[in-house]
Protein backbone atom coordinates (compact mmCIF):
# COMPACT_ATOMS: atom_id res chain seq x y z
CA UNK A 1 0.00 0.00 0.00
CA UNK A 2 2.07 2.92 -1.39
CA UNK A 3 -0.71 5.70 -1.62
CA UNK A 4 -0.09 8.84 0.21
CA UNK A 5 -3.40 8.68 1.77
CA UNK A 6 -2.11 5.39 3.01
CA UNK A 7 0.77 6.25 5.10
CA UNK A 8 -0.66 9.61 6.20
CA UNK A 9 -3.66 7.24 7.67
CA UNK A 10 -1.34 4.35 8.71
CA UNK A 11 1.52 7.50 10.34
CA UNK A 12 -2.08 8.88 12.18
CA UNK A 13 -2.85 5.65 13.97
CA UNK A 14 0.56 4.41 14.39
CA UNK A 15 1.01 7.68 16.42
CA UNK A 16 -2.46 7.20 18.42
CA UNK A 17 -1.20 3.40 19.19
CA UNK A 18 1.97 4.76 20.47
CA UNK A 19 0.72 7.67 22.15
CA UNK A 20 -1.98 4.80 24.64
CA UNK A 21 0.71 2.48 24.97
CA UNK A 22 3.36 4.67 25.85
CA UNK A 23 1.31 5.79 28.67
CA UNK A 24 -0.30 2.53 29.96
CA UNK A 25 -0.58 3.11 33.55
CA UNK A 26 -3.45 5.89 32.81
CA UNK A 27 -5.04 4.17 29.62
CA UNK A 28 -4.29 0.43 30.24
CA UNK A 29 -4.69 -0.25 33.69
CA UNK A 30 -7.02 1.78 35.18
CA UNK A 31 -9.64 -0.05 33.34
CA UNK A 32 -8.32 -3.20 34.22
CA UNK A 33 -8.67 -2.37 37.59
CA UNK A 34 -11.86 -1.04 38.59
CA UNK A 35 -13.27 -3.63 36.16
CA UNK A 36 -11.38 -6.87 38.22
CA UNK A 37 -13.59 -4.56 41.51
CA UNK A 38 -16.87 -4.51 39.85
CA UNK A 39 -16.65 -8.57 38.68
CA UNK A 40 -15.40 -8.85 42.96
CA UNK A 41 -17.74 -6.69 44.60
CA UNK A 42 -20.93 -6.30 42.15
CA UNK A 43 -20.48 -10.14 40.40
CA UNK A 44 -19.65 -11.67 43.73
CA UNK A 45 -20.04 -10.37 46.95
CA UNK A 46 -23.91 -8.77 45.69
CA UNK A 47 -23.93 -10.69 42.94
CA UNK A 48 -24.12 -14.12 44.96
CA UNK A 49 -27.10 -12.57 46.43
CA UNK A 50 -28.88 -11.32 43.79
CA UNK A 51 -29.34 -14.89 42.12
CA UNK A 52 -30.11 -14.58 38.55
CA UNK A 53 -31.33 -12.22 36.10
CA UNK A 54 -33.47 -13.41 33.10
CA UNK A 55 -32.46 -16.88 34.20
CA UNK A 56 -28.93 -16.35 33.91
CA UNK A 57 -26.10 -16.04 36.54
CA UNK A 58 -25.69 -12.36 37.57
CA UNK A 59 -22.00 -12.37 36.82
CA UNK A 60 -22.46 -13.71 33.31
CA UNK A 61 -25.46 -11.22 32.92
CA UNK A 62 -22.99 -8.68 34.19
CA UNK A 63 -20.22 -9.31 32.34
CA UNK A 64 -20.76 -8.29 28.72
CA UNK A 65 -22.17 -5.18 29.87
CA UNK A 66 -18.81 -4.00 31.72
CA UNK A 67 -16.77 -5.29 28.55
CA UNK A 68 -18.97 -2.80 26.35
CA UNK A 69 -18.73 0.05 29.46
CA UNK A 70 -14.99 -0.07 29.05
CA UNK A 71 -15.27 0.02 25.26
CA UNK A 72 -17.41 3.17 25.44
CA UNK A 73 -15.47 5.04 27.80
CA UNK A 74 -11.81 3.91 26.28
CA UNK A 75 -12.71 5.02 22.89
CA UNK A 76 -14.28 7.98 23.74
CA UNK A 77 -11.66 9.23 25.96
CA UNK A 78 -9.13 7.94 23.67
CA UNK A 79 -9.63 10.58 20.85
CA UNK A 80 -11.37 13.31 23.09
CA UNK A 81 -8.16 13.92 25.11
CA UNK A 82 -5.48 12.40 22.20
CA UNK A 83 -6.87 15.84 19.49
CA UNK A 84 -7.81 18.17 22.46
CA UNK A 85 -4.01 17.61 23.52
CA UNK A 86 -3.08 17.87 19.79
CA UNK A 87 -5.25 21.30 19.39
CA UNK A 88 -3.91 22.62 23.14
CA UNK A 89 0.06 21.96 22.07
CA UNK A 90 -1.08 23.29 18.60
CA UNK A 91 0.35 19.95 16.52
CA UNK A 92 -2.63 19.21 15.31
CA UNK A 93 -1.30 21.86 12.83
CA UNK A 94 1.17 19.53 11.63
CA UNK A 95 -1.85 17.52 9.72
CA UNK A 96 -3.47 21.08 9.09
CA UNK A 97 -0.58 22.32 6.61
CA UNK A 98 0.04 18.33 5.22
CA UNK A 99 -2.29 17.31 2.16
CA UNK A 100 -3.69 14.71 4.66
CA UNK A 101 -7.64 15.69 3.71
CA UNK A 102 -10.40 15.27 6.31
CA UNK A 103 -11.42 12.17 5.90
CA UNK A 104 -7.73 10.52 6.43
CA UNK A 105 -7.68 12.93 9.78
CA UNK A 106 -11.08 11.84 11.47
CA UNK A 107 -10.68 7.77 10.40
CA UNK A 108 -7.27 8.01 11.70
CA UNK A 109 -8.24 9.55 14.82
CA UNK A 110 -11.20 7.10 15.20
CA UNK A 111 -8.99 3.91 14.47
CA UNK A 112 -6.49 4.77 17.45
CA UNK A 113 -9.59 5.44 19.95
CA UNK A 114 -11.16 2.16 18.08
CA UNK A 115 -7.91 0.40 19.28
CA UNK A 116 -7.68 1.74 22.73
CA UNK A 117 -11.12 0.72 23.37
CA UNK A 118 -10.60 -2.60 21.54
CA UNK A 119 -7.53 -3.42 23.71
CA UNK A 120 -8.99 -2.12 27.44
CA UNK A 121 -11.71 -4.44 26.29
CA UNK A 122 -9.67 -7.27 25.40
CA UNK A 123 -8.03 -7.01 28.89
CA UNK A 124 -11.05 -7.25 30.83
CA UNK A 125 -12.45 -9.64 29.03
CA UNK A 126 -9.42 -11.87 29.81
CA UNK A 127 -9.36 -10.75 33.19
CA UNK A 128 -13.37 -11.60 33.43
CA UNK A 129 -12.23 -15.67 32.65
CA UNK A 130 -11.33 -16.16 36.47
CA UNK A 131 -14.53 -15.06 37.30
CA UNK A 132 -17.38 -16.86 35.04
CA UNK A 133 -17.06 -18.92 31.78
CA UNK A 134 -17.58 -16.95 28.84
CA UNK A 135 -19.07 -18.99 26.23
CA UNK A 136 -20.00 -16.74 23.01
CA UNK A 137 -23.19 -17.44 21.50
CA UNK A 138 -22.62 -15.44 17.84
CA UNK A 139 -19.10 -14.35 17.54
CA UNK A 140 -20.19 -12.28 14.47
CA UNK A 141 -22.69 -10.06 16.44
CA UNK A 142 -20.19 -10.30 19.51
CA UNK A 143 -17.32 -8.28 17.43
CA UNK A 144 -19.12 -6.18 14.87
CA UNK A 145 -21.15 -4.59 17.99
CA UNK A 146 -18.53 -4.03 19.92
CA UNK A 147 -16.72 -2.67 16.93
CA UNK A 148 -19.46 -0.70 15.51
CA UNK A 149 -19.75 0.89 18.99
CA UNK A 150 -16.16 1.30 19.49
CA UNK A 151 -16.53 3.47 16.25
CA UNK A 152 -19.64 5.47 17.31
CA UNK A 153 -17.91 6.44 20.66
CA UNK A 154 -14.48 7.40 18.85
CA UNK A 155 -16.21 10.02 16.49
CA UNK A 156 -18.40 11.35 19.38
CA UNK A 157 -15.39 11.63 21.42
CA UNK A 158 -14.21 13.47 18.19
CA UNK A 159 -16.58 16.03 17.69
CA UNK A 160 -16.10 16.40 21.39
CA UNK A 161 -12.61 17.71 21.21
CA UNK A 162 -13.34 19.93 18.04
CA UNK A 163 -15.54 21.74 19.92
CA UNK A 164 -13.98 21.86 23.55
CA UNK A 165 -11.64 24.89 24.35
CA UNK A 166 -10.15 23.52 27.78
CA UNK A 167 -9.59 20.78 29.28
CA UNK A 168 -13.02 20.94 31.52
CA UNK A 169 -14.97 20.40 27.82
CA UNK A 170 -13.56 16.77 26.82
CA UNK A 171 -14.85 15.57 30.89
CA UNK A 172 -18.11 17.60 30.58
CA UNK A 173 -19.96 14.73 28.59
CA UNK A 174 -18.47 11.95 30.19
CA UNK A 175 -19.10 12.72 32.84
CA UNK A 176 -22.50 14.30 32.98
CA UNK A 177 -23.78 12.06 29.45
CA UNK A 178 -22.02 9.20 29.13
CA UNK A 179 -21.66 7.82 32.78
CA UNK A 180 -25.39 8.01 33.48
CA UNK A 181 -26.02 6.73 30.30
CA UNK A 182 -24.02 4.09 30.69
CA UNK A 183 -25.19 3.00 34.13
CA UNK A 184 -28.83 3.23 32.94
CA UNK A 185 -28.24 1.46 29.54
CA UNK A 186 -28.97 -2.22 31.41
CA UNK A 187 -25.64 -2.80 32.13
CA UNK A 188 -26.12 -3.92 35.79
CA UNK A 189 -29.87 -5.07 35.13
CA UNK A 190 -32.51 -6.28 32.56
CA UNK A 191 -34.67 -3.23 31.72
CA UNK A 192 -37.85 -5.65 31.73
CA UNK A 193 -37.44 -5.19 35.77
CA UNK A 194 -38.34 -1.80 35.55
CA UNK A 195 -42.53 0.12 34.99
CA UNK A 196 -43.60 0.50 31.76
CA UNK A 197 -43.11 3.85 31.32
CA UNK A 198 -39.16 3.03 32.38
CA UNK A 199 -38.87 0.66 29.84
CA UNK A 200 -39.80 2.53 27.35
CA UNK A 201 -37.77 5.86 28.16
CA UNK A 202 -34.81 3.55 28.49
CA UNK A 203 -35.74 2.52 24.98
CA UNK A 204 -34.55 5.71 23.87
CA UNK A 205 -31.38 5.07 25.26
CA UNK A 206 -28.75 4.27 22.47
CA UNK A 207 -26.81 2.32 25.68
CA UNK A 208 -29.08 -0.10 25.82
CA UNK A 209 -29.19 -0.82 22.97
CA UNK A 210 -25.68 -1.78 21.94
CA UNK A 211 -25.24 -3.63 25.94
CA UNK A 212 -28.02 -6.07 25.01
CA UNK A 213 -27.09 -6.80 21.53
CA UNK A 214 -23.27 -7.66 22.87
CA UNK A 215 -25.03 -9.24 25.51
CA UNK A 216 -26.84 -11.17 23.13
CA UNK A 217 -23.82 -12.15 21.61
CA UNK A 218 -22.25 -13.82 24.47
CA UNK A 219 -24.94 -15.06 26.33
CA UNK A 220 -27.71 -15.16 23.54
CA UNK A 221 -29.95 -12.99 25.14
CA UNK A 222 -30.99 -9.11 24.77
CA UNK A 223 -34.08 -6.85 26.05
CA UNK A 224 -34.34 -5.58 22.21
CA UNK A 225 -34.56 -6.42 19.11
CA UNK A 226 -31.16 -7.20 17.62
CA UNK A 227 -31.48 -5.76 14.20
CA UNK A 228 -33.05 -2.72 16.00
CA UNK A 229 -30.09 -1.94 17.22
CA UNK A 230 -27.31 -2.19 14.10
CA UNK A 231 -29.86 -0.19 12.48
CA UNK A 232 -29.54 2.40 15.46
CA UNK A 233 -25.99 1.71 15.05
CA UNK A 234 -25.13 2.37 11.56
CA UNK A 235 -27.05 5.44 11.51
CA UNK A 236 -25.06 7.14 14.11
CA UNK A 237 -21.92 6.20 12.63
CA UNK A 238 -23.11 7.73 9.62
CA UNK A 239 -24.63 10.71 11.46
CA UNK A 240 -21.87 11.57 13.55
CA UNK A 241 -18.99 10.70 10.74
CA UNK A 242 -20.76 13.58 8.69
CA UNK A 243 -20.97 15.78 11.52
CA UNK A 244 -17.40 15.46 12.10
CA UNK A 245 -16.55 15.35 8.71
CA UNK A 246 -18.18 19.00 8.40
CA UNK A 247 -16.48 20.32 11.31
CA UNK A 248 -13.03 19.67 10.22
CA UNK A 249 -14.11 21.02 6.67
CA UNK A 250 -15.61 24.26 8.50
CA UNK A 251 -12.47 24.27 10.77
CA UNK A 252 -14.31 24.45 13.72
CA UNK A 253 -11.95 25.19 16.34
CA UNK A 254 -8.96 24.72 14.51
CA UNK A 255 -8.75 27.86 11.84
CA UNK A 256 -10.04 30.92 12.44
CA UNK B 1 8.06 31.92 -15.23
CA UNK B 2 6.05 30.59 -12.59
CA UNK B 3 5.59 32.50 -9.58
CA UNK B 4 6.04 30.54 -6.18
CA UNK B 5 3.43 33.04 -4.70
CA UNK B 6 0.52 35.21 -6.23
CA UNK B 7 -1.74 36.56 -4.07
CA UNK B 8 -4.55 38.61 -5.66
CA UNK B 9 -7.72 41.03 -3.50
CA UNK B 10 -6.85 39.08 -0.52
CA UNK B 11 -8.88 40.44 2.41
CA UNK B 12 -9.72 38.62 5.71
CA UNK B 13 -12.42 39.11 8.16
CA UNK B 14 -12.07 37.81 11.50
CA UNK B 15 -15.66 36.81 13.44
CA UNK B 16 -14.83 39.46 15.54
CA UNK B 17 -15.29 41.92 12.66
CA UNK B 18 -11.61 42.89 13.00
CA UNK B 19 -10.49 43.38 9.27
CA UNK B 20 -6.87 41.81 8.72
CA UNK B 21 -6.17 42.11 5.23
CA UNK B 22 -7.68 45.09 3.12
CA UNK B 23 -7.01 43.59 0.06
CA UNK B 24 -3.38 42.92 -0.50
CA UNK B 25 -1.85 41.96 -3.95
CA UNK B 26 1.44 39.97 -3.56
CA UNK B 27 3.81 38.21 -5.85
CA UNK B 28 6.77 36.23 -5.47
CA UNK B 29 9.32 34.30 -8.14
CA UNK B 30 9.85 31.84 -7.63
CA UNK B 31 13.60 31.14 -6.33
CA UNK B 32 13.38 34.30 -4.67
CA UNK B 33 14.29 35.01 -1.28
CA UNK B 34 11.37 37.28 0.27
CA UNK B 35 10.58 39.16 3.54
CA UNK B 36 6.88 40.18 4.48
CA UNK B 37 7.60 43.06 7.19
CA UNK B 38 5.43 44.99 9.33
CA UNK B 39 4.72 45.90 12.94
CA UNK B 40 2.89 43.65 15.17
CA UNK B 41 -1.12 43.19 14.33
CA UNK B 42 -0.47 44.27 10.68
CA UNK B 43 -1.92 41.08 8.99
CA UNK B 44 1.79 39.57 8.21
CA UNK B 45 0.66 35.97 10.27
CA UNK B 46 -3.01 35.96 8.84
CA UNK B 47 -1.17 36.53 4.98
CA UNK B 48 1.57 33.01 5.92
CA UNK B 49 -1.58 31.76 7.42
CA UNK B 50 -4.13 31.75 5.04
CA UNK B 51 -0.96 30.40 2.42
CA UNK B 52 -0.36 27.70 4.96
CA UNK B 53 -4.02 26.31 5.40
CA UNK B 54 -3.92 27.55 9.02
CA UNK B 55 -6.59 30.82 8.43
CA UNK B 56 -9.75 30.08 6.66
CA UNK B 57 -9.01 32.25 3.28
CA UNK B 58 -11.49 35.42 3.02
CA UNK B 59 -12.13 36.87 -0.61
CA UNK B 60 -9.55 37.21 -3.02
CA UNK B 61 -7.65 34.91 -5.01
CA UNK B 62 -4.07 32.66 -3.92
CA UNK B 63 -1.65 30.55 -6.17
CA UNK B 64 1.51 28.74 -4.53
CA UNK B 65 3.73 27.39 -7.42
CA UNK B 66 0.91 27.70 -9.77
CA UNK B 67 -1.91 25.86 -7.72
CA UNK B 68 -4.83 27.36 -6.59
CA UNK B 69 -5.37 27.57 -2.81
CA UNK B 70 -9.29 26.91 -3.05
CA UNK B 71 -9.46 24.34 -5.72
CA UNK B 72 -5.54 22.58 -6.04
CA UNK B 73 -5.16 22.81 -1.97
CA UNK B 74 -3.17 19.22 -1.87
CA UNK B 75 -1.26 19.93 -4.06
CA UNK B 76 -0.28 23.46 -2.42
CA UNK B 77 0.18 21.61 0.56
CA UNK B 78 2.50 19.51 -1.19
CA UNK B 79 4.81 22.58 -2.47
CA UNK B 80 5.01 24.14 0.87
CA UNK B 81 6.69 24.01 4.29
CA UNK B 82 5.65 25.83 6.93
CA UNK B 83 7.72 27.07 10.22
CA UNK B 84 5.20 28.48 12.53
CA UNK B 85 6.18 30.87 15.21
CA UNK B 86 5.25 29.22 18.08
CA UNK B 87 6.71 25.41 18.95
CA UNK B 88 3.53 23.49 17.64
CA UNK B 89 5.13 19.93 18.10
CA UNK B 90 4.39 17.51 20.54
CA UNK B 91 7.41 18.14 23.53
CA UNK B 92 7.03 14.75 24.80
CA UNK B 93 7.55 12.84 21.23
CA UNK B 94 11.35 12.58 20.41
CA UNK B 95 13.35 14.94 17.79
CA UNK B 96 13.66 11.96 14.92
CA UNK B 97 10.02 10.64 15.74
CA UNK B 98 8.38 14.01 14.96
CA UNK B 99 10.00 14.56 11.81
CA UNK B 100 9.06 11.27 10.79
CA UNK B 101 5.71 11.43 11.91
CA UNK B 102 5.89 14.60 9.34
CA UNK B 103 6.67 12.82 6.51
CA UNK B 104 4.46 9.97 6.97
CA UNK B 105 1.54 12.58 6.88
CA UNK B 106 2.95 13.94 3.58
CA UNK B 107 2.82 10.15 2.53
CA UNK B 108 6.63 8.96 2.54
CA UNK B 109 7.24 6.01 3.05
CA UNK B 110 9.23 4.79 6.59
CA UNK B 111 12.25 4.01 4.89
CA UNK B 112 12.66 7.24 2.73
CA UNK B 113 11.34 8.91 5.99
CA UNK B 114 13.98 7.69 8.35
CA UNK B 115 16.63 8.83 5.35
CA UNK B 116 15.35 11.97 4.86
CA UNK B 117 14.77 12.65 8.49
CA UNK B 118 18.54 11.81 9.44
CA UNK B 119 19.81 14.41 6.52
CA UNK B 120 17.87 17.66 7.67
CA UNK B 121 19.02 16.35 11.37
CA UNK B 122 22.31 16.10 10.32
CA UNK B 123 22.47 19.60 8.03
CA UNK B 124 20.44 21.51 11.16
CA UNK B 125 22.80 19.96 13.93
CA UNK B 126 20.13 17.76 15.61
CA UNK B 127 21.88 14.49 14.83
CA UNK B 128 23.19 13.56 18.27
CA UNK B 129 19.09 14.97 19.74
CA UNK B 130 17.45 12.85 17.98
CA UNK B 131 16.39 10.57 20.69
CA UNK B 132 15.69 13.16 22.93
CA UNK B 133 12.45 14.66 24.16
CA UNK B 134 11.56 17.67 21.98
CA UNK B 135 10.62 19.62 25.29
CA UNK B 136 14.07 18.84 26.68
CA UNK B 137 15.86 20.99 23.52
CA UNK B 138 16.83 24.80 23.85
CA UNK B 139 15.16 27.10 21.98
CA UNK B 140 17.28 27.51 19.08
CA UNK B 141 17.19 23.78 18.69
CA UNK B 142 13.26 23.94 18.68
CA UNK B 143 13.63 26.12 15.85
CA UNK B 144 15.75 24.10 14.32
CA UNK B 145 13.62 21.60 14.82
CA UNK B 146 10.46 22.92 13.12
CA UNK B 147 12.81 23.78 10.17
CA UNK B 148 14.02 20.27 9.72
CA UNK B 149 10.21 19.15 9.79
CA UNK B 150 8.96 21.53 7.30
CA UNK B 151 11.72 20.67 4.95
CA UNK B 152 11.56 16.83 5.12
CA UNK B 153 9.15 16.50 2.16
CA UNK B 154 11.16 18.61 0.42
CA UNK B 155 9.04 21.87 -0.02
CA UNK B 156 9.74 24.31 -3.40
CA UNK B 157 8.33 27.13 -0.85
CA UNK B 158 9.69 27.14 2.55
CA UNK B 159 7.35 29.74 4.98
CA UNK B 160 9.38 31.14 8.32
CA UNK B 161 7.38 32.76 10.34
CA UNK B 162 9.63 34.77 13.11
CA UNK B 163 12.14 32.15 12.26
CA UNK B 164 15.13 33.68 14.56
CA UNK B 165 12.46 35.09 17.26
CA UNK B 166 14.61 34.48 20.80
CA UNK B 167 17.65 32.64 18.55
CA UNK B 168 21.05 33.40 20.29
CA UNK B 169 23.44 35.56 17.83
CA UNK B 170 25.76 32.37 16.59
CA UNK B 171 22.73 30.51 16.29
CA UNK B 172 21.09 33.18 13.84
CA UNK B 173 24.11 33.00 12.08
CA UNK B 174 24.28 29.56 11.30
CA UNK B 175 20.62 29.45 10.72
CA UNK B 176 20.98 32.20 7.90
CA UNK B 177 24.07 30.57 6.59
CA UNK B 178 21.12 26.99 6.09
CA UNK B 179 18.56 29.22 4.97
CA UNK B 180 20.91 31.04 2.35
CA UNK B 181 22.39 27.57 1.49
CA UNK B 182 18.67 25.82 0.54
CA UNK B 183 17.71 29.04 -0.96
CA UNK B 184 20.64 28.97 -3.62
CA UNK B 185 19.35 25.30 -3.92
CA UNK B 186 15.89 26.85 -5.76
CA UNK B 187 13.84 26.85 -2.48
CA UNK B 188 11.91 29.30 -2.52
CA UNK B 189 12.11 31.42 0.55
CA UNK B 190 9.67 33.87 2.24
CA UNK B 191 10.05 34.67 5.82
CA UNK B 192 8.56 37.30 8.67
CA UNK B 193 11.35 38.98 11.08
CA UNK B 194 11.46 41.90 13.38
CA UNK B 195 15.13 41.69 12.97
CA UNK B 196 15.48 43.92 10.22
CA UNK B 197 18.87 43.45 9.78
CA UNK B 198 17.85 39.91 9.23
CA UNK B 199 15.65 40.92 5.89
CA UNK B 200 18.47 43.38 4.63
CA UNK B 201 21.09 40.81 4.65
CA UNK B 202 19.40 37.77 3.42
CA UNK B 203 16.33 38.98 1.29
CA UNK B 204 16.77 40.03 -2.54
CA UNK B 205 12.82 41.13 -2.04
CA UNK B 206 10.69 42.73 0.75
CA UNK B 207 7.10 43.62 0.93
CA UNK B 208 5.89 46.08 3.84
CA UNK B 209 2.49 45.45 5.44
CA UNK B 210 1.15 47.86 7.70
CA UNK B 211 -2.63 47.49 9.33
CA UNK B 212 -4.11 45.00 6.55
CA UNK B 213 -2.17 46.86 3.42
CA UNK B 214 0.84 46.41 1.30
CA UNK B 215 2.58 49.56 1.99
CA UNK B 216 6.05 48.65 -0.36
CA UNK B 217 6.73 46.26 -2.12
CA UNK B 218 10.21 45.84 -3.81
CA UNK B 219 13.77 44.61 -4.24
CA UNK B 220 15.25 45.06 -0.99
CA UNK B 221 17.94 47.43 -3.11
CA UNK B 222 15.26 49.57 -4.82
CA UNK B 223 13.56 50.23 -1.22
CA UNK B 224 16.63 51.31 0.22
CA UNK B 225 17.57 53.97 -2.26
CA UNK B 226 14.46 55.25 -2.50
CA UNK B 227 15.13 56.29 1.15
CA UNK B 228 14.74 60.22 1.00
CA UNK B 229 16.65 60.69 4.94
CA UNK B 230 19.42 59.09 6.92
CA UNK B 231 20.49 59.45 9.76
CA UNK B 232 23.98 59.55 11.56
CA UNK B 233 26.00 60.03 14.98
CA UNK B 234 29.20 61.93 14.93
CA UNK B 235 31.64 60.96 17.84
CA UNK B 236 33.97 63.78 18.23
CA UNK B 237 37.09 64.33 20.08
CA UNK B 238 36.76 66.73 23.27
CA UNK B 239 33.78 67.80 24.62
CA UNK B 240 30.34 69.42 23.79
CA UNK B 241 27.78 71.24 25.45
CA UNK B 242 25.39 72.46 22.85
CA UNK B 243 25.09 70.76 18.99
CA UNK B 244 27.34 72.47 16.96
CA UNK B 245 25.35 74.60 13.90
CA UNK B 246 25.57 73.12 10.98
CA UNK B 247 24.39 74.83 7.54
CA UNK B 248 21.32 72.70 5.41
CA UNK B 249 22.05 70.06 7.94
CA UNK B 250 19.46 69.41 11.41
CA UNK B 251 21.41 68.35 14.01
CA UNK B 252 21.23 66.94 17.60
CA UNK B 253 23.52 66.58 20.80
CA UNK B 254 23.33 62.72 21.98
CA UNK B 255 25.58 63.66 24.98
CA UNK B 256 29.07 65.62 25.42
CA UNK B 257 31.38 63.38 22.63
CA UNK B 258 28.37 63.33 20.46
CA UNK B 259 25.85 64.55 18.03
CA UNK B 260 23.39 63.16 15.39
CA UNK B 261 22.18 64.90 12.19
CA UNK B 262 19.68 63.79 9.01
CA UNK B 263 21.50 63.24 5.60
CA UNK B 264 18.90 63.60 2.48
CA UNK B 265 19.97 61.71 -0.58
CA UNK B 266 20.98 64.81 -2.04
CA UNK B 267 23.35 65.52 0.31
CA UNK B 268 27.08 64.31 0.93
CA UNK B 269 28.88 63.53 4.41
CA UNK B 270 31.62 65.46 3.20
CA UNK B 271 29.68 68.45 3.68
CA UNK B 272 29.27 67.78 7.25
CA UNK B 273 33.06 66.92 7.78
CA UNK B 274 33.96 69.81 6.15
CA UNK B 275 31.81 72.12 8.64
CA UNK B 276 32.81 69.90 11.66
CA UNK B 277 36.53 70.64 10.95
CA UNK B 278 35.55 74.29 10.23
CA UNK B 279 34.26 74.60 13.64
CA UNK B 280 37.58 73.15 15.00
CA UNK B 281 35.89 69.55 15.89
CA UNK B 282 37.58 66.35 15.52
CA UNK B 283 35.69 63.59 14.08
CA UNK B 284 36.77 59.98 15.63
CA UNK B 285 34.11 57.76 14.34
CA UNK B 286 31.28 58.10 12.28
CA UNK B 287 27.84 55.71 11.80
CA UNK B 288 24.03 55.34 10.41
CA UNK B 289 22.07 55.27 13.95
CA UNK B 290 19.97 52.50 13.16
CA UNK B 291 19.65 50.26 10.42
CA UNK B 292 18.77 51.36 7.18
CA UNK B 293 15.84 49.07 6.26
CA UNK B 294 14.70 50.00 10.22
CA UNK B 295 14.74 53.73 9.28
CA UNK B 296 12.57 52.98 6.15
CA UNK B 297 10.35 50.64 7.98
CA UNK B 298 9.57 53.37 10.52
CA UNK B 299 9.18 56.31 7.76
CA UNK B 300 6.60 54.21 5.72
CA UNK B 301 4.48 52.60 8.27
CA UNK B 302 4.14 55.72 10.05
CA UNK B 303 3.14 57.44 7.02
CA UNK B 304 0.39 54.79 6.96
CA UNK B 305 -1.15 55.08 10.09
CA UNK B 306 -0.89 59.24 9.89
CA UNK B 307 -2.99 58.77 6.49
CA UNK B 308 -5.37 55.50 8.11
CA UNK B 309 -5.85 58.27 11.24
CA UNK B 310 -6.73 61.41 8.35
Amino acid sequence: MNHPYWVAFSAIVYKEVRRFTRIWMQTLLPPAITMVLYFIIFGNLIGSRIGTMDGYDYMQFIVPGLIMMTVITNSYGNVSSSFFSNKFQKSIEELMVAPVPNWVIMLGFVVGGVARGLACGFIVTLLSLWFTDLQVHNAFVTLSVILLTAVVFSTAGLINAIFATKFDDVTIVPTFILTPLTYLGGVFYSVSLLPDFWQWVSKLNPILYMVNTFRYGIIGHSDIPVLAAYGMLLMFVALLMSWALYLLHTGRGLRS
Amino acid sequence: MTKALEIHQLRKVYDNGFVALKGIDLSVEEGDFFALLGPNGAGKSTTLGIVSSLVNKGEGTVKVCGYDLVTEREAVKRSLGVVPQEFNFNSFEKVQDIVIQQAGYYGLKRKLAEARSETYLKQLDLWDKRDVPARMLSGGMKRRLMIARALVHEPRMLILDEPTAGVDIEIRRSMWAFLKRLNKQGTTIILTTHYLEEAESLCRNIAIIDNGEIVAQAPTKTLLKGKQRSTYVVDVRGTLTIAPELDGFSSRLLDEHSIEFDLSREQSLNEVFSQLEAKGLDVVSIRPKTNRLEELFVDLTTHSKQEAEA
